[in-house]
């Protein structure tokens, strides 16, 4: 699976319907599923909570996982791509999660090894197992129940998502897929971090610089880490991205008292949101990192079950 | 030298303002004769060539190429790029000089054109305006000039400082150079790999705004204007958007020696050709918006482009099969040039096939001064292009004759079958149908 993008509805109703089947399933049962299959985790970024639940998905299944890691591998050596994936097939491989700096890496590793790719973040580009953990945060919480979605499943929901979403490839794959359930989504954040053009990324998706202004609107608000890696010589004013940006207690309590609060981690306290929000009973940021298990398990087992097609 | 008769075809020498059926003799490397059907005088002798059917025209000129000979003979030679240059047509490439080392010396210059490199069609090596192209000292234009040198530039490295850029004119005007700006400034396009916008938002990837080139253009015009020599010209090389355009047709108006180029790929393609991340879709200038490919095509149509050139720019295959940002940029283009123009320029968009060819040769020709190329006249050179004007064909990448295949038009239809190239009354190329 390579971008949110690419899923049906149908497919995307398939994942959340296995996420829940396979996280009730007896783990004595559910080890049998993929049973030593191989799986590969090539992570050319450093990563706590998507490598670990990808790592924990594949092994619940019954999957043996590997790790490559750019710093202990002959990637330092000058190893491309191509060559580290047709490594990894030779080794046993069954299909490689790629995490990789460089946008659109998953479909050249794809196209060279012909063998599943799933995509844990490529460049700026797209986190597609993470906008589906969202969907299945935010669903628990305004459609409690529901696991088949459909165009209007989230009709009249409105998901802010706030701070450097140009370098976000989270906002991006959210982006791709909030819409096509019937959610608006408003992007907010300053000039240098959010550029015009992200307003016309696709149907459902404006663009408000205004902070409060978005957050009077919004059931859900995403907040962003600054990423600080990719910001490529850009100098930013932090008190000033503060004052206008953070997420705060009095912030949230006065334009938004009832929204869910989201961050796809890592979370910098005191920058992007303050320790109490954060910690507070808004937020559901541990629930997203719980969610990504079995998010990552129903995909783990797509990608190995169906050729990992889409 | 044996002396070669081209009968029956059709001579379309749009500098020459010949378009009929026409036999032609060539002769120690030049132009003879030309006379109507049956006619040739001095033919007594000559070897046959059975043109008919088929279009005669000036060899192609190509003033935007990179043979990449000194220093990565593994992309491409002169010997494997020139074979291809053949079978596209051209029978002239100015080479660029961002080889390794950067040709910024009359050795360098003159080696390029040295016998042993093989060479199937004339080279003519551009220049690098700076000492290695590195934008800060001038180098010495006459020795460049004796050696060879038909046009000075630092090409993928653009001049950016005011001063610089001023003495290259100043400098280049008074040994009767022209100046290349690969007009990108760069300080706009830090770690871009397509053209900024909808597309390059969406993919996550940093773009190139428009104005980085459009920006530079218009910063050289201004020099020119400055300069207030009738000397000086500057040509823009392989313009991409409707802004870089309207400036050149600006200067134009204002009386200035301000020239263009535009390729193939600019004026076929979009950005949304790059995508899910195809390399062959990513060289500098970026493809664009519709609306600047469109400009393109206008621009070609009403007159203000001068030429077009490919850009023809080979890289190894594993060098492509590489993450999107890390490729390198270009394409190769000097076996499809042709057969896209006359497919499209001609037959889609109606332009005269005399207009299509002179922005093929005489006009790149004329622009680098390149005396007796681009035509057919009589003492001109024997450079020959001999093709079926109306045959459609498939262009298939791995046949190329070049050392890289990294093109976006693979499978692409072409009009317009080469059957013969000549180059200095030598057979360069031959296919016969």
């Amino acid at each position: 699976m390579l971008s949110a993008g690419d899923l049906s509805l149908e497919e995307i109703s398939h994942i959340l319907n296995r996420a829940t089947s396979l996280e009730n399933e007896d783990p004595l049962k559910r080890d049998r599923i993929l049973l030593k299959r191989k799986i590969a985790l090539l992570f050319y970024e450093s990563s706590t909570r998507t490598r670990t639940s990808f790592e924990l998905a594949a092994k619940a299944l019954g999957a043996d996982t590997t790790l490559v890691s750019s710093l202990s591998s002959s990637i330092e050596k000058g190893e491309s791509l191509k060559d580290t994936g047709l490594t990894l097939r030779a080794l046993g491989a069954e299909a490689i999660i790629l995490r990789h700096n460089s946008s659109g890496a998953p479909w050249l590793l794809e196209a060279e090894t012909r063998l599943p790719v799933v995509n844990a973040g490529d460049g700026m580009h797209e986190h597609p197992t993470q906008a589906l953990l969202d969907l299945r945060t935010m669903l628990t919480h305004l459609r409690p129940g529901t696991t088949t979605v459909d165009a209007e499943t989230l009709a009249g929901v409105t998901v802010t998502i706030v701070g450097d979403i140009m370098h976000s490839r989270v906002a991006r794959s959210n982006m791709m897929l909030l819409p096509r359930l019937g959610a608006r989504v408003i992007l907010c954040g300053s000039k240098e971090l959010l550029p015009e053009v992200a307003g016309r990324a696709g149907p459902g998706i404006s663009l408000e610089r205004d902070f409060d202004a978005a957050l009077h609107h919004s059931d859900v608000v995403m907040m962003l880490r600054i990423q600080a890696e990719r910001l490529a010589g850009l100098q930013l004013d932090l008190e000033q991205y503060k004052a206008n940006y953070q997420l705060t207690g009095p912030r949230l309590a006065n334009h938004a008292p009832k929204a869910l609060v989201m961050h796809p981690g890592p979370i910098i306290r005191g920058m992007e949101v303050t320790a109490g929000v954060a910690d507070g009973v808004q937020s559901v940021i541990l629930e997203q990192v719980k969610n990504g298990v079995a998010i990552r398990m129903a995909v783990v087992e797509r990608a190995l079950t169906t050729g990992g097609a889409a | 030298m044996t002396a070669l008769a081209i009968k029956g075809g059709h001579l379309l020498d749009p500098a020459a303002g010949v378009d009929g059926l026409k036999d032609i003799l060539l002769k120690d490397g030049h132009v003879a004769e030309i006379a109507g059907p049956g006619k040739l005088k001095q033919a007594n002798g000559a070897e046959v060539l059975d043109a008919t059917g088929l279009t005669v025209a000036p060899g192609l000129v190509d003033i935007h190429v990179h043979l990449r000979e000194p220093g990565q003979g593994y992309k491409e030679t002169i010997a494997t790029g020139t074979a291809a240059a053949a079978a596209g047509g051209f029978t002239a490439v100015a080479a660029m000089p961002n080889t390794r080392p950067v040709n910024d010396s009359p050795e360098i210059t003159r080696w390029m054109q040295a016998p042993e490199r093989g060479a199937c069609v004339r080279v003519f090596p551009i220049g690098a305006a700076t000492r290695g192209s590195k934008g800060e000292a001038i180098n010495d234009y006459a020795a460049l000039k004796s050696a060879g040198a038909v046009a000075v530039t630092d090409d993928g490295s653009p001049i950016l400082k005011d001063n610089i850029m001023r003495e290259t004119l100043a400098a280049a005007a008074r040994v009767g150079l022209s100046v290349i700006q690969h007009a990108e400034d760069t300080r706009l396009t830090q770690g871009a790999s397509m053209n900024a916008g909808p597309t390059a938002f969406r993919l996550g990837l940093r773009g190139m705004p428009p104005e980085a080139e459009s920006g530079l253009v218009e910063r050289d015009i201004r020099l020119v204007s400055e300069l207030r020599d009738a000397r000086v010209h500057l040509h823009v090389a392989h313009t991409s958007t409707g802004a870089a355009v309207a400036a050149v047709r600006q200067a134009r108006r204002n009386g200035l020696h301000v020239t263009c180029e535009v390729t193939p790929h600019h004026f076929l393609l979009t950005e949304e050709h790059v995508g899910m991340f195809d390399t062959h879709a990513k060289m500098n200038p970026p493809l664009r918006a519709t609306a600047d490919r469109d400009a393109m095509i206008e621009a070609i149509l009403d007159g203000v482009v001068d030429a077009i050139a490919t850009d023809h720019a080979p890289h190894a295959v594993h060098e492509k099969e590489v993450e999107f940002e890390s490729a390198p940029n270009g394409i190769t283009g000097l076996e499809t040039a042709l057969g896209l123009s006359l497919r499209w320029l001609h037959k889609e968009w109606k332009m005269p096939m005399g207009r299509v060819l002179s922005l093929l040769s005489a006009q790149p020709a004329a622009l680098l001064g390149l005396k007796g190329r681009g035509t057919l006249a009589v003492g001109s050179f024997a450079d020959v292009v001999i093709f079926d004007p109306k045959a459609e064909w498939t262009y298939r990448a791995r046949e190329t004759r070049s050392k890289s295949r990294n093109t976006p038009f693979d499978g692409w239809s072409m009009q317009g079958r080469v059957r013969w190239t000549i180059s200095e009354g030598r057979v360069a190329y031959t296919n016969p149908a």
